[in-house]
């Protein structure tokens, strides 16, 4: 058996090496801390993660009203195609068993309550993965955009989202939208769509068109961060989210 | 070469069939035809200058199209330092909504159809036209 020859100079070398490599993950983690990474000036300026609550409690939907729905869906030229095979939504209302198909009950209070459903623009969306020419991508603030310049219709990320989210343009739009907004564009025939949790709004300021339609505030929207209204909504009641075992980690609560 | 009359005759006739387009127009007296588009003037000055527009809006577009979707970045700065909205309805076509007698008429002398306004919404058309561009 031979020995292995090592000399001082290069056993101490190989030392601080290794004391290096051990220390590389707790420097990392000092780092990822927000208060470091912001007195640094590495936090990105752009606002945190956004999210979306839906109090069912609230919502009264089931009394007929959808003033969400019309809302978002004139504001962004979503067209009514009129069938089930090829129609367009963006937020929809779903039965409660058709949105949280785990809580299988004969007991839960609001088992009969219509749900609000929309893109949740999860913190690890399937879709993106999937996307063969990212035309789908999340946002530093948690919004998973649509470019809709770079979509080829594959619809590989309609299979990819679990919960139904997003809508594929069979024909032309433009013939099935009542009143176009000329503030905003339409899509064409062949791409997907879905939420965007009115992107060009926020940039302005304002709030999602849902939630500022929704005239019994069922809907909370915005950072999670101390001191913000869904912070405080979603700290103060248990909150549902859709699929919760499939690690999406989506950003839409419900509050049942 | 076998034929030469009947080959040569017939490289003759081939040539002048297949410069037709350029002799036809030549001899109609059109051959400085330029497509002149006509300017609605919402304002004064463009994003560029006309030289650069004319030459380069389809880079410019397609760099403002990767600013403001993919980057979020909707604050465009021009080369005299004005800041600009990136916004084709917007911008664009605020002050040149006459699509008809503006942007269709390069496009359509060029055999170009970009598929834009497939999803941009086009302003509703003015009716006068106040000022030309050679």
């Amino acid at each position: 058996m031979r020995v292995v020859e090592i000399n001082r100079r290069t056993f101490l070398k190989l030392a601080s090496l290794g004391l290096l490599a051990a220390a590389a993950k707790p420097a990392i983690d000092l780092l990822a801390r927000p208060e470091i990474a912001r007195a640094l000036g590495l936090e990105s300026t752009v606002r945190g993660r956004l999210a979306m609550a839906v109090n069912l409690k609230a919502c009264t939907a089931e009394e007929g009203c959808s003033d969400c729905v019309l809302a978002c869906h004139s504001v962004h030229n979503v067209p009514d195609i009129g069938t089930r095979k090829e129609e367009v939504k963006w937020i929809w209302e779903a039965t409660y068993l058709q949105a949280f198909a785990e809580e299988e009950t004969q007991y839960a209070p609001l088992k009969d309550a219509p749900v609000l459903l929309l893109c949740n623009h999860c913190d690890n969306p399937p879709c993106v993965r999937v996307c063969p020419t990212q035309a789908t991508w999340r946002r530093d603030d948690g919004i998973v955009m649509m470019d809709y310049h770079r979509c080829i219709g594959c619809r590989y990320c309609m299979a990819a989202c679990p919960y139904g989210s997003r809508s594929f343009n069979w024909r032309d739009p433009r013939p099935h939208i009542k009143d176009i907004n000329l503030n905003y564009p339409t899509r064409t025939k062949g791409v997907v769509e879905k939420c965007n949790f009115c992107e060009e709004r926020l940039a302005e300021g304002k709030l999602p068109a849902c939630v500022e339609a929704c005239k019994k505030g069922a809907l909370t929207f915005g950072e999670l961060k101390p001191g913000t209204d869904i912070q405080r909504v979603l700290s103060q009641s248990f909150s549902l989210t859709r699929k919760a075992e499939l690690g999406t980690r989506p950003q839409v609560y419900y509050i049942v | 070469m076998f034929d030469k009359g009947k080959v040569l005759g017939g490289l003759a006739v081939f040539l002048c069939l297949a410069t037709f387009p350029l002799w036809y127009i030549a001899a109609q007296g059109k051959a400085d035809y330029f497509s002149d588009p006509v300017v609605y003037p919402g304002s004064e000055q463009c994003v560029e200058s006309v030289e650069y527009m004319s030459k380069y809006h389809m880079q410019l577009l397609e760099k403002w199209r990767d600013q403001a979707v993919r980057q979020g970045d909707r604050v465009y700065t021009a080369s005299d330092n004005k800041t600009y909205d990136i916004s084709l309805t917007g911008t664009c076509l605020k002050c040149h909504p006459n699509k008809a007698e503006f942007c269709d008429r390069c496009h359509n002398y060029n055999d170009i159809s970009p598929n834009c306004y497939n999803c941009h919404n086009i302003p509703p058309q003015p009716k006068e036209v106040l000022r030309d561009i050679k």
